[in-house]
C-alpha cells in the first residue's frame, strides 16, 4: 500500500467515526466537537487531493468561525437529550424505511458500475508550481462571476432576514441614541418665556 | 553542512526525513519555549520600569533565573479536577490552547527559506491554525462546569472570531500587493521597488502602503490573543480569570504557555507581513535572521507598552470597535488597494 | 486563459434590481425617519424602471451570456414582467395591512425587492448552480417574510415549517442535480440535452435524478404528495406574504420546470411526462376536495392553488406523445397561459382578504365574508367575478385557461386524463360558488364599511375586471404566451 493511501485510509476511518459519533453522543456539546473532528479529516482529505485551498478554508471558516458560534449557542442552550429523545421508537420506522430507501439508491447509482475508476479517469498530475488557490481564483472571477456573486446576495438575504427576525429593541435600556442625541434641538429642552419685569 | 550529515543520514537510513523534521522541529520549540519563559519575565520587568518600580530581581543575578523557578513551582503543583467538570474535555483544554500556535510555526519562515514547511497557502495556513486557537479556551470554559470560566469562555469565542475577520481583511490587502500567499515570497516581495533601490528598504516594506492595515492588524492581533486592553477574557476583576479559573499547576501554565506563544507568533507575523521579515532596514547592512527577531521583539515591547498604558476596554466597546470600525475601514482598504493596483499609479509592478 | 468579459447588456435589469435592493438597504438605513415610506417607493420605482429595461433589452432572440449561465430569450422576458407586475400588486395590496400591524418595516420590501432578483435569477437560468442559486434567494427571503409578524406564534410555526420543508427539497433537489451532472458532465441545460441525445449519459444515473429533481420540484410548485406545507403556511403567513407566496412564485416555478424539463432532459420527456401525470391527477383530487372541506378562506385558497398547479402540470405534460413532439409548443403555451392566469386570479382573491382585514382583524373565514354584497355591492362582484373565474364558469379568464389545457391534454391523447380534470373542476365549482352564496344571501355580521386607500381600490378593481375582460378577449394573452415560446424553444 502506498503512504498515499494509508494516509486516506487514517483520515477516512477518524471521519467516519467522528460522524457516527456526532449523531450517537449523548451530551450535545461533544456531538459538535465530533462534527470539529469530522470537518478536520475531511480537510486533511482534501489536501491529499491537492486542494489545498478547499482544505484550508473549510477548516478556517467552518472549525475557525461556524462551529465556534454552533457551539457558542449550544453551550447557552439547555438541552434535554432525554426528552429529545423521545419518540425515538415510534419514528424509527419512518426514518428507517427512508435511511434504507436513500442507501439502496446511493448504492445503486455510487456501487462501482457508473462512478468506478474506469468510468471516471484519474486526472492528469498537476504541473510543479501549480497553485490551486491561484486557479480557483481565477475561475471565481471570470467564468462563473455570476453565480459567485448571486451568491454573496443569498448571503445578503440571510444577513437581512437574521438582522430583522431577531433585532429587537429592548424596553428599560437608559443608554441614548447618539443619533437623537446630536440631533436635539434648543426647543426640545428651553422654552423662553417673555415676561414683562415686575416693579414694585 | 550536506556533507556533514551525510553519515547520520546513511545511519537512519529510509526514517532520515522524519528523524530530521523532528530535529527541526526540536530546533523551533525549544527555542521557542525558551522566549517564552523569558518573555514574561521581559513583561514583568518593563512594566516594573514603567511604573517606576524594579520588578522581580531576587532569583538569580537580576532576577534572570525567575521564569526557571516560576516552572519549577507550577511543575510541582498539583493539577486539580473539579468533580463536576467534565474530565477528558478539561483536560483537553490547555492542550488545545497551546497547539495550534506550536502548529501555526511550522510555516513561519525565519530567513530566506529557512522554514520547516514551505507550503504554497502558508498565509491561509496560518489563518486557519490560529483560528483553532479560540478551542482551547472555549472547550475548558465549558468543561469547568463553572460559572466564571463559562462566561470568560464565551467573552473570549465571540471576540476571538470577530476580531479575525478584521485580521483576515488585513491579510487580503497583503496577498493582493505580494500576489502570493507563501511567506518566504511575501517576504521577497517587499525586497524591491525604488526605495529599495535607493538603498532605504524599510520605506518599501508592506507597513508604508499599508499603514492602516499595519495599526489595524497590531490591534486586532492583540486582541486575538486576549491581551490588555483586550483581556475581558481573564478580566480578573470581574469573572477573576475568565476560563482558567479552575486550572492549576501544569494544566494552568499551559495556558499561558499559550497566551505568550501566541504573542510572540502574531508578532512574528507582523514583522513578516509588514516589516519585511529578515531583511535589513538599509541598503548598506546584509539581511539576516537578526533582524526579524528585532522586529518581532519590537512588536513585543509594544504588546508589553499596550499593557501598562491602557485601561481595559469595556466588553461591548470591543465588539464595536471590531465589528463597526476595524471591519468597515479594513473592506473599505481591501477596494482601495486593489483599485490603485489597477491604476497607472500602482507601485507594485 | 482566453476569458472575455460577459455581456452584460441582456442582464441588465437583474443588474439594476441587484443595485436597486442595496441602495434600498443603505437608504433606509442612513435615513430612518422616513424609511418606511421611502422604502415602499423605491421597491416600486425598482420593478418599474426593471419593466422598462426588460421591455428595452426584449429582441426576441435567444442570447447567452455569462459563460452561458444566463439566458435572455422572450419567454423569460414575458414571465419576468410578470413577476414585476405580480411583485408590485402584492406590495400595493399589502401595505395598508402591515402598516396596521406595524410590519411595513424596510426590511419587508427589501426582502421582495431580493425575493423578486431570485425570481428573475430563476426565470433566466441556463446552469443548474444558477438555477439554484435563484431559487435559494428566492425561498429564503420567503421564509423570513414569512416569519416577519415576530410576534406571532403561528406565523413563527409556518415560517418553520416552511424553511425545514423548504431546505428538505433544495436538498433533493441538488441530490438530483449532482447525479444529472455525473451523469452528462455538464451543468448547463443545453449541454445535458445534448450528452442525453448523444447517448453519451448513463440512463439508470439520469432516471435516478430525474426522480429527485422531480421531487424537488413538486416541493416547490407545492403539488401532491409534497404539499403538506402549502395550507399551513398560507395560513400561517400574514396575508400580505401569503399574497406574495400565491402569486409570483408560481410563474418561477413554471420557468424552473420550463428549463430543466423541457430545455434540459426534453430527451426523457416521457418518463417525466408519467410522473407528471401521477402528481397532477394527486392534485387535482386532493385539492379541490380537500379545499371543500375548508372554512379558512386562506386555507380554502391553498388547496384550490394545490389543484390549479396540477392543471398547469397537464398542459406541460401532453408535450410528446410516443415520441411525436408535434403538440409540445401548443401544450407548454397553454400551461403557460394558465399560469399566468391563475396568478391573476389568486393576486385578485387573497387582494379581496387583505382588503376586508383591518387593523386588529383578520378576515380569514369564509364567514367573514357574509353580506358583502350589502357592505360594498361593487367588490362583492370583483370577488365574484375572481371566485367564478377560478371555478372555471364561462366567459371568464379561469375558463379559457382550463379549456386550453384541457385541448392539449386531449390532443395528445389522454381522454380519461381530461375526464377526471372536468369532473374535479365541477366538484371544485361547489366551494368558490359558497363564497359567492355567502356574500349575496347571507346576512353581515358586521357591518362596518370597508376602508382602503383609493390606490388599493383602483387597482383591485382593475384587477378583477382584467380577469373578466380577459375572460372576453383571451386570444391576446394566449398568442402572447405561444408566440414566446416558439421565439423561446
Amino acid at each position: 500500500m502506498e503512504f498515499k493511501t494509508f494516509v486516506f485510509y487514517v483520515f477516512a476511518a477518524i471521519m467516519v467515526f467522528a460522524a457516527l459519533r456526532v449523531i450517537t453522543a449523548r451530551n450535545p456539546v461533544h456531538a459538535a466537537l465530533f462534527l470539529v473532528l469530522a470537518f478536520f479529516s475531511a480537510g486533511g482529505i482534501w489536501m491529499l487531493l491537492e486542494a489545498e485551498f478547499l482544505a484550508i478554508t473549510l477548516v478556517l471558516v467552518y472549525v475557525g468561525a461556524v462551529m465556534v458560534l454552533f457551539l457558542f449557542v449550544i453551550m447557552m442552550l439547555d438541552i434535554n437529550v432525554d426528552r429529545m429523545r423521545q419518540g425515538f421508537w415510534s419514528y424509527l420506522p419512518v426514518g428507517a424505511l427512508i435511511a434504507i430507501l436513500l442507501v439502496v439508491e446511493m448504492v445503486l447509482v455510487l456501487g462501482g458500475r457508473y462512478f468506478a475508476l474506469d468510468a471516471m479517469p484519474e486526472p492528469p498530475p498537476a504541473q510543479a508550481g501549480y497553485s490551486n488557490t491561484r486557479e480557483i481564483g481565477r475561475l471565481l472571477y471570470t467564468d462563473y462571476v455570476y453565480p459567485f456573486e448571486l451568491a454573496s446576495l443569498v448571503l445578503l438575504i440571510a444577513m437581512v432576514a437574521a438582522v430583522t427576525l431577531t433585532l429587537r429593541k429592548r424596553k428599560g435600556l437608559k443608554s441614548i441614541d447618539p443619533e437623537i442625541q446630536l440631533s436635539v434641538k434648543r426647543e426640545d429642552r428651553v422654552r423662553l418665556v417673555n415676561m414683562p419685569a415686575e416693579k414694585e | 553542512m550536506e556533507a556533514l550529515l551525510q553519515p547520520v543520514a546513511q545511519f537512519f537510513g529510509p526514517i532520515w526525513p522524519l528523524v530530521w523534521t523532528l530535529v527541526k522541529i526540536f530546533a523551533i520549540i525549544a527555542p521557542l519555549m525558551l522566549c517564552v519563559a523569558y518573555l514574561t519575565l521581559a513583561e514583568r520587568k518593563v512594566i516594573g520600569y514603567m511604573q517606576v518600580r524594579i520588578g522581580p530581581n531576587r532569583v538569580g543575578p537580576k532576577g534572570l533565573l525567575q521564569p526557571i523557578a516560576d516552572g519549577l513551582k507550577l511543575l510541582f503543583k498539583e493539577i486539580i479536577v473539579p468533580s463536576g467538570a467534565n474530565k477528558g474535555l478539561y483536560l483537553l483544554g490547555p492542550v488545545f490552547a497551546l497547539a495550534p500556535v506550536l502548529v501555526a510555526w511550522s510555516v513561519v519562515p525565519f530567513g530566506d527559506g529557512m522554514v520547516l514547511a514551505d507550503i504554497n497557502a502558508g498565509l491561509l495556513f496560518l489563518l486557519a491554525v490560529t483560528s483553532l486557537e479560540v478551542y482551547g479556551v472555549i472547550i475548558a470554559g465549558w468543561a469547568s462546569n463553572s460559572k466564571y470560566p463559562f462566561l470568560g469562555a464565551m467573552r473570549a469565542s465571540a471576540q476571538m472570531v470577530s476580531y479575525e475577520v478584521a485580521m483576515g481583511f488585513a491579510l487580503i490587502c497583503v496577498l493582493l500587493i505580494s500576489a502570493s500567499l507563501n511567506l518566504n515570497d511575501i517576504v521577497n516581495a517587499q525586497g524591491q521597488g525604488r526605495f529599495h533601490d535607493m538603498g532605504l528598504s524599510f520605506l518599501s516594506w508592506n507597513w508604508l502602503p499599508l499603514l492602516p492595515m499595519f495599526v489595524i492588524f497590531v490591534v486586532s492581533g492583540i486582541a486575538e490573543t486576549n491581551r490588555a486592553p483586550f483581556d475581558v477574557v481573564e478580566g480578573e476583576s470581574e469573572i477573576v480569570a475568565g476560563h482558567m479559573v479552575e486550572y492549576s499547576g501544569m494544566s494552568f501554565a499551559l495556558f499561558f504557555l499559550g497566551e505568550y506563544a501566541a504573542m510572540i507568533l502574531v508578532s512574528a507575523m507582523a514583522s513578516i507581513l509588514f516589516l519585511g521579515g529578515w531583511l535589513s532596514p538599509v541598503g548598506f547592512l546584509p539581511d539576516g535572521f537578526h533582524w526579524m527577531a528585532l522586529k518581532t521583539a519590537s512588536i513585543l515591547f509594544l504588546f508589553l507598552w499596550a499593557r501598562a498604558t491602557f485601561p481595559r476596554f469595556r466588553y461591548d466597546h470591543i465588539m464595536r470597535l471590531g465589528w463597526k470600525v476595524f471591519i468597515p475601514i479594513t473592506l473599505v482598504w481591501v477596494i482601495v488597494v486593489a483599485v490603485w493596483m489597477m491604476t497607472p499609479l500602482s507601485i507594485w509592478n | 486563459m482566453n476569458f472575455v468579459v460577459p455581456d452584460f447588456y441582456p442582464a441588465a435589469a437583474e443588474i439594476f434590481v441587484a443595485i436597486m435592493a442595496l441602495v434600498t438597504m443603505l437608504a433606509t438605513t442612513f435615513l430612518k425617519r422616513i424609511g418606511r415610506s421611502l422604502a415602499y417607493v423605491l421597491a416600486q420605482a425598482t420593478l418599474i424602471g426593471a419593466a422598462f429595461i426588460t421591455i428595452y433589452t426584449m429582441d426576441g432572440h435567444v442570447t447567452l451570456t455569462f459563460s452561458n449561465m444566463f439566458i435572455a430569450d422572450l419567454m423569460g422576458d414575458l414571465l419576468k414582467l410578470l413577476i414585476y407586475f405580480a411583485v408590485a400588486i402584492g406590495l400595493l395590496y399589502g401595505r395598508a395591512y402591515l402598516a396596521d400591524r406595524n410590519m411595513d418595516r424596510p426590511e419587508y420590501f427589501l426582502l421582495a425587492l431580493l425575493m423578486t432578483l431570485g425570481m428573475m435569477v430563476m426565470v433566466t437560468s441556463n446552469h443548474m448552480l444558477t438555477l439554484y442559486m435563484g431559487l435559494e434567494m428566492m425561498s429564503l427571503s420567503l421564509y423570513a417574510m414569512v416569519a416577519f409578524d415576530r410576534e406571532s406564534a403561528r406565523s413563527t410555526e409556518a415560517a418553520m415549517k416552511y424553511f425545514v420543508l423548504g431546505a428538505l427539497a433544495s436538498g433533493l433537489l441538488l441530490y438530483g442535480m449532482s447525479m444529472i451532472y455525473g451523469a452528462t458532465g455538464s451543468l448547463e441545460f443545453s449541454g445535458i440535452a445534448q450528452a442525453i441525445y448523444h447517448q453519451a449519459a448513463n440512463k439508470t444515473v439520469l432516471l435516478f435524478g430525474l426522480v429527485f429533481i422531480m421531487a424537488g420540484l413538486a416541493f416547490k410548485l407545492g403539488v401532491v404528495p409534497f404539499h403538506m406545507w402549502v395550507p399551513d403556511v398560507y395560513q400561517g403567513a400574514p396575508t400580505a406574504v401569503t399574497l406574495m407566496i400565491a402569486a409570483a412564485p408560481k410563474l418561477a416555478a413554471f420557468a424552473i420546470s420550463m428549463r430543466l424539463l423541457v430545455f434540459g432532459l426534453f430527451e426523457l420527456a416521457e418518463q417525466w411526462q408519467s410522473m407528471l401525470m401521477f402528481l397532477a391527477v394527486a392534485s387535482i383530487v386532493l385539492g379541490n376536495l380537500a379545499a371543500i372541506a375548508q372554512t379558512n378562506i386562506k386555507r380554502m385558497l391553498a388547496y384550490s392553488g394545490i389543484a390549479h398547479i396540477g392543471f398547469m402540470l397537464l398542459g406541460l405534460l401532453s408535450g410528446v406523445v410516443d415520441g411525436d413532439r408535434h403538440f409540445a409548443l401548443n401544450a407548454y403555451s397553454s400551461a403557460m397561459f394558465y399560469a399566468v392566469s391563475y396568478v391573476l386570479m389568486t393576486l385578485a382573491a387573497f387582494g379581496m382578504v387583505i382588503l376586508l382585514s383591518r387593523a386588529g382583524f383578520e378576515a380569514e373565514n369564509i364567514e367573514d365574508f357574509r353580506g358583502l354584497n350589502q357592505r360594498s355591492p361593487w367588490f362583492a362582484a370583483m370577488m365574484m367575478i375572481v371566485m367564478f373565474s377560478m371555478a372555471g364558469i364561462p366567459f371568464f379568464i379561469g375558463f379559457f385557461a382550463k379549456f386550453s389545457v384541457l385541448q392539449a391534454v386531449v390532443a395528445a391523447g389522454y381522454i380519461w386524463l381530461a375526464i377526471v380534470a372536468v369532473l374535479m373542476s365541477v366538484i371544485g365549482a361547489f366551494y368558490y360558488l359558497r363564497v359567492v352564496k355567502v356574500m349575496y344571501f347571507d346576512e353581515p355580521i358586521d357591518s362596518a364599511p370597508i376602508h382602503a386607500p383609493a390606490d388599493v381600490r383602483v387597482m383591485l378593481s382593475a384587477n378583477g375586471l382584467a380577469v373578466a375582460v380577459l375572460g372576453l378577449l383571451p386570444q391576446g394573452l394566449m398568442s402572447l404566451c405561444a408566440y414566446a415560446l416558439i421565439a423561446s424553444l
